[in-house]
């Protein structure tokens, strides 16, 4: 027998596209807010320890690097919500069309950006204001 | 050659059918962040400032407390559900897997028990 061409797994077959990168950034952004979760924690623990700490904390936070870390997990929550509403509508099997799919993985995408500008606007200001 | 029935070499083996629960609870937890998670980000933005006098003021509404004492367990929760999964999916050697889930799950049950009694001392007013 000589060498037949074997079925490849889909990975090593697909071409790149939309739909799988909406689908490892949902995974990769879900990773980033457990860590924002931390943050979050941390938030709240600083605000139970009192005037000292939260002042400390706040300073932390809005240090120009976790400034970054706070858009950046500001854009997790997002994309992660809007995506994660696109996943519950898959679960009761709705959305599945080639034209939906593709309009709701749009409208995540770019949501999430302009959402996070939004939200990062607002936030930021109150930040400003408690400093 | 084995001493053991074919069906004693059978018998324990497969998933352990806890699987469609994970599922489930992943998809629960995930509606119920939709709301919290709403409401959470519109309380901060509508909030004056993120000042220490404000977060006071906000959570002495019993409400207030309520929903972010939920927020932060169902959050604890649909965390662990999903690196759970990221950690079986992606980590191969047995021992570091089991070593990984357990730290993860101790890490995530510490932080969302420090939220939950940090928010309750807070909604309490116990002067710090």
């Amino acid at each position: 027998m000589g060498q037949r061409e074997r079925p490849l797994s889909p990975f090593l077959l697909y071409r790149w596209q939309y739909t799988n990168t909406l689908s490892i950034l949902h995974r990769i952004t879900g990773v980033l807010l457990s860590a924002g979760f931390l943050l979050l924690v941390y938030w709240l623990a600083a605000a139970a320890n009192g005037p000292r700490h939260y002042a400390r904390a706040l300073d932390c936070l809005s240090s120009p690097p976790m400034q970054l870390v706070l858009a950046g997990a500001l854009w997790s929550f997002c994309f992660h919500f809007l995506n994660g509403i696109r996943h519950l509508f898959w679960d009761f099997g709705a959305g599945f069309e080639l034209r939906t799919a593709r309009a709701s993985g749009w409208t995540v995408a770019i949501g999430s950006v302009v959402l996070t500008a939004l939200l990062w606007f607002v936030l930021r200001h109150g930040l400003g204001a408690a400093a | 050659m084995s001493l053991r029935s074919p069906l004693g070499r059978v018998l324990g083996l497969g998933s352990a059918k806890e699987g469609a629960s994970h599922w489930y609870a992943q998809r629960v937890t995930a509606v119920a962040l939709v709301v919290l998670g709403l409401w959470f980000i519109v309380a901060l933005a509508t909030m004056d400032g993120l000042g220490l006098d404000r977060v006071r003021d906000w959570l002495r509404s019993p409400l207030a407390a309520a929903l972010l004492v939920l927020f932060v367990v169902t959050l604890a929760w649909h965390t662990i559900l999903g690196l759970q999964v990221v950690i079986e999916d992606y980590v191969g050697g047995e021992g570091t897997k089991v070593t990984l889930l357990v730290a993860m799950k101790f890490v995530m049950l510490l932080a969302g028990a420090v939220g939950v009694i940090a928010v309750l001392s807070i909604a309490s007013g116990a002067p710090a």
